[in-house]
């Protein structure tokens, strides 16, 4: 009989310190599907962040760097440079990557360096308690923007995938979803395929996926998944913004 | 060879062969030369978008197991003290070397050495210690740059190599060792788990408090081996000195030239030059003040190594200083001046 359903081996068995209706422990699995799926588990590094995911070294069963705030890019191409035959991504949320370490995912993508990242964006700075990230939505009310976002003195949302495919650099960027099951199934390919393509040394691949934080939006978990579809989507769209060249992450 | 160029080499030669920088003067030579020559030896060199980044690709390389090297100037080493304070906490080996100009702030471009607070009192966040090496002369830019790498590997920890503008742009010949290649073995290093049974991880996160404390024991044993095992220095004339001078780096230089002068007019005075600045050499000097000798300490800033030969004397005996601040070198003249005027004033002080 065919198993159609296992614990990924790249997952440690361990307990994850996540809030209840938090969906860093989908994208987990969805990483270590793809880890799994590859075969590279034995050669792949990981960069954990700091936010949410700063222990995600002890979620992976595969050698980790635990990096500065924002720096993760930046780690993740010197591990890169000394193994250039490993598998190196980082997993960073919306405040790691987009506000503190914008300098280093942008100049890591337009090197057009051999690495994934995952980027989860929630639209607030989960771990410190939901400050107001640069992913916060206008009018979105969060610790450190009690009335609202207000763009007026603020600004705006940067939407970091449109950003990069500004660039010549990345080779694959997409923006997924994981806010019901359908969006799962795309979300663990468009990730499968960010590995594929630095499997295939096509270059710089990040997912961003669209992701909840029922703790810090004051919402259920069943809120904080419509929240997702009705009010982040559309600020976010889904989609492929650089389409990798000869990757077929999907059926190989 | 130039200085810098001259320990660009002698990192090559130790088997460095991933540099990761950014551009600042004076210590422009140091990347420029790593441009040219690392490609020849089938290394890496990547210029960084920023100093904060550059020292961020050396963590991960050096956690990687790399042998990775880093140059910068005081604005810049400043900006890379978040990855020092990670490096150290996560015990990543690598070599830092900071060819100091004046500051504070944007400074000037000319020779200081008002980072030693910063080299050997932490500069970043955190109880930590660098293992910090001041050359006097391009043949120690080589020397000790190969000493770095191999004390960095052995104690799973960053090294700095504290030099300034002058040390970098002056030219002297050196004799350079010969190639290496290294591939020690690091098993704690991030390589992929390639049929290892647990994940390596580097990292500096003690989240819980005992762990936090537990990190901090071990780090404090490994600085206390260190400070009983390196430190270096260069005693020239000092047992039968009345005075002492203490200096490091170019200072010690100009100190040279003037006490030879003085010892041609039969004057007792040495030099102590230390090598390390961190672990500093506290019990030469000790010796030194208790068998009654004074002391001098000639630096190029307000006074920064004095406080450590103030400590390391302890009220045994009088310690004088000699500072010009930042940018400026003291002449010769100066300094032969000043020791003239203390020997003349006699053994009370």
């Amino acid at each position: 009989m065919k198993k159609i359903f296992a614990y990924p081996r790249a997952l440690a068995k361990k307990r994850t310190h996540y809030c209840p209706g938090c969906t860093h422990g989908i994208i987990h699995r969805l990483v270590a599907e793809a880890i799994d799926d590859l075969e590279i588990q034995e050669r792949t590094i990981g960069i954990a962040p700091v936010g949410c995911a700063v222990l995600a070294y002890e979620y992976f069963d595969v050698d980790f760097q635990e990096a500065a705030h924002g720096r993760a890019p930046a780690v993740a191409t010197g591990v890169k440079r000394v193994h250039p035959e490993a598998i190196v991504f980082s997993y960073q949320g919306d405040g790691d990557l987009a506000s503190i370490g914008m300098a280093e995912i942008i100049h890591a993508a337009t090197r057009g360096e051999n690495i994934t990242v995952i980027f989860v964006n929630n639209t607030v700075y989960g771990m410190t308690g939901g400050q107001m990230a640069p992913t916060t939505l206008p009018g979105q009310k969060t610790t450190t923007s009690p009335y609202g976002r207000d763009t007026a003195t603020v600004g705006y949302p940067i939407r970091v995938c449109e950003l990069l495919a500004t660039l010549d650099g990345p080779a694959y960027l997409e923006r997924v979803s994981v806010h019901d099951p359908q969006h799962i199934i795309k979300a663990g390919r468009a990730i499968r395929k960010a590995f594929a393509t630095q499997v295939a040394g096509k270059g710089f691949s990040l997912v961003e996926v669209l992701s909840s934080c029922p703790t810090n939006w004051g919402m259920t978990p069943t809120q904080s998944l419509n929240h997702i579809k009705e009010t982040l989507v559309p600020y976010y769209p889904l989609g492929v913004y650089r389409a990798p060249e000869e990757v077929t992450g999907d059926d190989e | 060879m130039k200085g810098n160029e001259a320990l660009a080499e002698g990192a090559i030669r130790a088997g460095c062969r991933f540099f990761f920088g950014y551009p600042i003067t004076p210590q422009n030579e140091i990347p420029e030369y790593m441009a040219r020559r690392m490609p020849e030896v089938g290394g890496v060199f990547l210029q960084a978008e920023s100093e904060v980044s550059a020292i961020n690709m050396v963590y991960g390389a050096g956690g990687a197991g790399g042998r990775v090297l880093t140059s910068s100037s005081s604005p810049g080493i400043s900006l890379k003290q978040e990855g020092v304070s990670y490096m150290a906490g996560a015990q990543v080996p690598c070599v830092i070397v900071n060819v100091a100009r004046g500051g504070p702030g944007l400074g000037g471009l000319t020779p200081s050495q008002s980072d030693y607070f910063q080299a050997t009192k932490g500069g970043g966040h955190g109880d930590y210690r660098l293992l910090v090496y001041a050359p006097g002369n391009a043949q120690e830019m080589v020397d000790l740059i190969g000493l770095a790498f191999d004390k960095a590997e052995a104690y799973r920890n960053p090294v700095m190599i504290l030099s300034d503008a002058i040390m970098g742009q002056m030219m002297e010949p050196v004799v350079l060792p010969p190639l290496r290649e290294v591939a020690p073995d690091k098993p704690w290093a991030t390589t992929g788990k390639h049929g290892r049974s647990t994940p390596n991880v580097i990292n500096s996160l003690g989240i819980v408090g005992e762990d936090l404390e537990r990190i901090n024991i071990e780090l404090q044993e490994k600085y206390a081996r260190m400070a009983a095992d390196e430190v270096r220095y260069e005693a020239d004339g000092v047992e039968d000195a009345d005075l002492v001078v203490v200096a490091y780096g170019t200072s010690s230089r100009v100190v040279r030239s003037a006490i030879s002068r003085l010892r041609q007019e039969k004057m007792k005075v040495g030099l102590l030059r230390p090598i390390t600045l961190w672990p500093f050499p506290q019990q030469v000097l000790a010796e030194l003040a208790a068998a009654g000798k004074r002391f001098l300490v000639v630096e190029m800033s307000t006074g920064q190594m004095v406080e450590d030969v103030i400590l390391s004397v302890n009220d045994r005996s009088k310690v004088t200083f000699f500072g010009k601040l930042n940018g400026t070198v003291p002449t010769v003249k100066e300094v032969y001046d000043r020791i003239r005027s203390l020997l003349s004033e006699g053994g009370e002080g």
